[in-house]
């Protein structure tokens, strides 16, 4: 992987530099956000749930045990928030999306399509990879703030229909909204921006550097995939010390 | 050639001298020289893995060569910028359409993406040019519904919205039926004919070299071994041009 840290980098740079082609392929930006929505939106809701859910029921029965039943919504939204909602939705979207764009692009590589478009002076990475990083900073953050409030809503239903907890929904709640400030999920919003461009990027470069038929394309899939998750992890410790108080 | 062809100012020449490339460590091509006339129609052929598609990579810019250069209408083509000044189109030997976009898109991308004109006006030159190529009722169509030829004559057409003062075709009856193959090449010598493109054929097969060609140049190993008219290349005196040429079944009697 850290072969290809260098052309990854590159590859970020023509996209920073391919910016003011956005207003140009915004139809292929929408395109690829309702994409990306329609194919997780269901997937984020049920996932967000069970996490709020277990952490809860991992947590909540310690905190209770201990007398500190008044800190179960604080813990559960804090954790979801800060390092749940960003980490799990960006891991299911590497697997579920980056997957398929570096299927797509690899693929495209492979038969030619590419080099197509290089011969129509049409460059891919303003037709290919601009939307599809552009989608997926705009659809992650989004889908991290619904994550994080179906999370809530999954901790605080755990929370109250557990026999060890029993806390209401409305103790849960003020709680939670005592503990969680709105800069913790402003910080995982923006760590999941970031985790965004880091999924496009390496996706798509692992498409554009795809070669040697359908197995070639297998390879870029799962290298794509482990890539992004190894990033993730990495950034996630960088960002979160940055982002410390 | 071509003296009868009223618009045969529409093509522009081609120089390659010199060419050298090398994959790895191994020169793939060995200096390749030869000149196409404008509107010429210009057959390499030579066997597979003779580097007949890595030397048309380099005159559409896809590939850059270690030495030699190629000129076009006498100017070399040393940037992106250079080269864009000519229209040139590749018609690839799978045909390359976008698979994710219709018959019709894919024939219209260089106009949409560059918006050169109103998408109602790039569905009708759509529209016509998919006619000119024998293609109706497709434009709607996904690249996979189609058969192989179809793809072809739809990635023909998709090479002429461009309006090509040079049309470069890679190995453009491979995996096609006899009758598809000469519906190709009879494609390739109209076009010709009447728009005067300068045209550069890349095949090994025979039956289209000789069909549609004003001149052949015969590849094998990275060297060009003969170069001249079908009937001067027919004539070679190089063993292995003959041995390509006259390659056929030894049914034991």
């Amino acid at each position: 992987m850290f072969e290809n840290c260098g052309e990854i980098f590159l590859l970020f740079w023509r996209t920073l530099l391919a910016l003011p082609q956005t207003w140009r392929q915004r139809q292929k930006v929408m395109e690829q956000f309702f994409e990306i929505g329609n194919a997780s939106l269901l997937m984020v809701c049920v996932l967000s749930f069970f996490i709020g859910g277990v952490i809860a029921l991992n947590f909540g029965p310690v905190l209770v045990e201990h007398s500190m039943a008044s800190a179960v919504g604080g813990v559960v939204g804090l954790a979801i928030a800060k390092e749940l909602a960003p980490v799990m939705m960006a891991i299911l979207i590497a697997g579920r999306i980056g997957s398929a764009m570096a299927a797509e692009i690899g693929s495209m590589s492979v038969y030619q399509e590419i080099d197509a478009l290089r011969t129509m002076n049409i460059n891919p990475i303003h037709y290919l990879v601009l939307p599809r990083i552009l989608a997926l900073a705009v659809a992650l953050p989004m889908l991290v703030i619904f994550s994080v409030l179906v999370g809530w809503f999954g901790g605080a239903v755990v929370a109250n229909f557990n026999h060890f907890m029993d806390i209401p929904f409305r103790v849960f709640l003020a709680d939670l909204k005592d503990i969680v400030e709105l800069r913790d999920v402003v910080n995982g919003v923006f760590k999941s921006f970031c985790f965004a461009v880091i999924i496009g990027v390496v996706s798509c470069h692992q498409g554009l550097a795809t070669i040697g038929g359908p197995r070639g394309i297998g390879r870029s899939v799962t290298k794509a995939v482990v890539n992004s998750i190894v990033l993730i992890v990495i950034f996630d410790y960088i960002l979160t010390r940055c982002l410390l108080k | 050639m071509n003296g009868s062809n009223p618009h045969s100012s529409a093509g522009v020449g081609l120089v390659v001298r010199g060419l050298r490339k090398s994959f790895a460590g191994e020169e793939v091509l060995h200096g390749i020289d030869f000149t196409v006339k404008p509107g010429e129609i210009f057959v390499i052929m030579g066997p597979s893995g003779s580097g007949k598609s890595v030397l048309l990579k380099h005159l559409i810019g896809l590939e850059t060569a270690d030495a030699g250069e190629i000129l076009i209408n006498g100017e070399p083509i040393t940037t992106p910028e250079i080269a864009a000044k000519y229209r040139m189109a590749l018609v690839f030997q799978s045909g390359a359409l976008l698979s994710s976009l219709t018959v019709g898109e894919n024939v219209g991308l260089y106009l949409a993406e560059h918006r050169l004109k109103p998408p109602a006006e790039i569905e009708k030159i759509v529209a016509e040019k998919l006619a000119d190529v024998g293609l109706n009722d497709v434009m709607d169509k996904l690249p996979n519904e189609l058969s192989g030829g179809m793809k072809k004559r739809a990635a023909i057409a998709r090479a002429l919205v461009i309006e090509p003062q040079l049309i470069l075709y890679d190995e453009p009856t491979s995996e096609l039926d006899p009758l598809s193959a000469v519906v190709i090449g009879n494609e390739i010598l109209s076009l010709n004919r009447r728009t005067g493109v300068t045209t550069l054929v890349v095949s090994h097969d025979r039956d289209l070299a000789f069909g549609v060609a004003d001149r052949i140049a015969v590849m094998a190993e990275g060297r060009i071994l003969a170069l001249g008219t079908p009937a001067e290349v027919k004539n070679s005196n190089d063993p292995q041009v003959q041995n390509f040429l006259r390659a056929d079944f030894q049914r034991e009697k």
